[in-house]
């Protein structure tokens, strides 16, 4: 084999295993569309119309719209959070279990094709649950997009964010259990904390202060920025918090596959 | 001094050590020339699983060197998986895909693109007579299917060096017997293949080169004629005409009844079996049919473990 064809070789098992990897990935998710795209999409339209359209009129306005425009970015990021993590960590933790994350670790796929290839699986379907319940909030109100970069970027970045926590929960993950506790017991009520229903100009102070460590309040404010043009926080902020955790959470995953933590011997 | 191109695998001082002290593979040194069909054969938890499971990236060895067609192991991981198949003990693909879909996904891993990934997993699964099950749900197949669409997975990327871990157990006779004619059939067309198997008949029919490991260390190491010809004893199973309650004495020869009408006789190699039937006649005793005991091989490897663990 010359030097030359090497690298050659390399590039292109790296492009097909991704794209195989990604493609097996929608496939998955597609295939059971009532567990993945539905649910998601009947409790969001649940949201919008209690808390949107029956409380909301009550309710008035917030951050100067109406309270229903007000939470639909929320709501919309909310799924995305639900969805990138629950896709992913249900996925690769099924690999892990079926034990054919042995196929992947006897084949010349690098880690970190294994990595984009399960958490683009996660941004793809936070990308079309994320649509379609935009879709459905448009039915409730005439919402448009005021900053299209601002919006993509956030989603972009908090899907793969919450794709990696899901890869890194799944390699820890023994039992079907250990998925279930970080979404139930930490990302259900970060998120619900995170100013989805709520200006945190609301709160008292102490819980103003308090609330600023929750790192979901910067996101779910920033994809508002995007969405309606309001946020309670600097969007500067958001983005570097967002790629620094991208960053971090990937050489983590990283790291684990290549010490083979919780799935070699 | 050995010429690396010519060897399939090269594992030298190969350890492995579970937790503080459980040594599950010694310091093995084993080599397998490219082209060879060669036989890895121990009792249970000897060390196999480990050694392949080193040899194909899902064990970390705490020592040593690997290296499959002069690709070293720790320098040049990738390159070493290219050139492996591996047929697990353990059923591990996914059971919630199409038997052609798993086959395909696979190829894909090895950076085979889709339309060329179709039309290989497609020509292995009807090698392996699967072609009617290929839009079947991999956990709806039998236990043989399943065995056999793993060794079409292992053979769909056109491996250079093909592990077979016990790939026969639990099939049939007539199944185990194609697959059979199919690894021979690999072998010959240049693929080198590595077996463990309980089925010993299997190794002795198949393999060429034989390591017998036990206790994690290789106990011996051979051409399989030659540690064939260590076994100084031939048996034979002689088919009696009439139910026998006693054996007679016959000096030696060592005779054993396997059921009333079936006698197995140790005979020393280089003794001739007159006596044998001489001393049969004069007890009265008929012998209807006789054959030799085609495996040979399951009783140097009692032999060769046995001793280990007097040795032990």
């Amino acid at each position: 084999m010359s030097k030359k064809s090497k690298p050659d070789t390399q590039r292109k098992i790296v492009r097909v295993a991704f794209t195989t990897i990604l493609y097996k990935e929608i496939r998955r998710f597609l295939r059971i569309w009532p567990q993945t795209i539905l649910p998601p999409a009947i409790t969001t339209s649940l949201y919008f119309l209690i808390f949107g359209k029956l409380i909301g009129n009550r309710i008035g306005t917030m951050g100067g719209l109406p309270y229903m425009d007000f939470i639909v970015p929320g709501v919309v990021l909310m799924s995305v959070i639900t969805s990138a993590y629950a896709n992913v960590v249900s996925s690769f933790f099924s690999t892990k279990f079926q034990r054919n994350i042995e196929e992947l670790i006897v084949s010349p796929v690098p880690n970190w094709v294994i990595i984009t290839g399960f958490c683009g699986g996660g941004v793809v379907r936070s990308a079309i649950v994320s649509t379609v319940i935009f879709l459905i909030a448009r039915l409730f109100t005439q919402i448009t997009i005021q900053h299209w970069g601002i919006t993509i970027s956030v989603f972009l970045l908090t899907a793969m964010t919450f794709s990696l926590a899901g890869f890194i929960n799944a390699t820890f993950a023994r039992s079907f259990d250990d998925i279930a506790i970080i979404p139930n017991f930490v990302l259900t009520p970060l998120t619900y904390l995170g100013g989805v229903f709520y200006s945190i100009q609301m709160l008292p102070e102490i819980w103003q202060k308090v609330s600023l460590a929750n790192p979901i309040l910067y996101m779910v404010n920033a994809f508002r920025y995007g969405v309606i043009g309001t946020s309670d926080i600097d969007i500067r902020v958001t983005l570097m918090l967002l790629t620094g955790l991208v960053v971090v959470l990937f050489c983590f995953s990283l790291w684990l596959l290549h010490k083979g933590i919780g799935i070699r011997t | 001094m050995t010429d690396k191109t010519k060897q399939a695998l090269i594992l030298e001082g190969v350890t492995k050590i579970y937790g503080k002290n459980i040594k599950a593979v010694q310091n093995i040194d084993l080599e397998v020339e490219a082209g060879d069909f060669f036989a890895l054969l121990g009792p249970n938890g000897a060390g196999k699983s480990t050694t392949i499971g080193i040899i194909s990236s899902l064990v970390t060895k705490t020592a040593g060197k690997v290296s499959v067609f002069g690709y070293d192991l720790d320098k040049q991981k990738n390159a070493v998986k290219s050139c492996l198949g591996l047929v697990p003990q353990e059923i591990n693909f996914n059971q919630f895909e199409k038997s052609l879909d798993v086959l395909t996904f696979h190829a894909g891993y090895h950076g085979i693109p889709h339309k060329e990934a179709r039309e290989r997993a497609e020509h292995c699964l009807q090698q392996l007579q699967l072609w009617d099950k290929r839009n079947t749900i991999t956990r709806h197949l039998s236990g043989g299917m399943k065995r056999r669409l793993m060794i079409a997975r292992a053979l769909v990327h056109s491996p250079k060096l093909l592990i077979l871990d016990e790939p026969t157990a639990g099939v049939d006779i007539e199944v185990r017997r194609s697959m059979w004619e199919l690894f021979q059939n690999i072998n010959e067309q240049g693929t080198t293949i590595i077996l463990t198997t309980h089925y010993l008949e299997e190794a002795e029919s198949m393999c060429r080169n034989i390591a017998i490991i036990n206790h994690g260390k290789i106990v011996e190491h051979s051409n399989m004629a030659n540690l064939l010809n260590k076994l100084e004893i031939d048996s034979f199973i002689l088919d009696l005409h009439d139910s026998v309650e006693r054996l007679p004495e016959i000096p030696g020869y060592n005779l054993i009844l396997s059921d009333s009408k079936t006698l197995i006789a140790a005979v020393p190699r280089g003794s001739g079996l007159n006596e044998l039937f001489s001393g049969l006649t004069e007890a009265g005793i008929q012998v209807r049919s006789m054959k030799n005991k085609t495996n040979r091989l399951e009783q140097l490897f009692l032999n060769l473990v046995d001793s280990e663990q007097t040795h032990v």
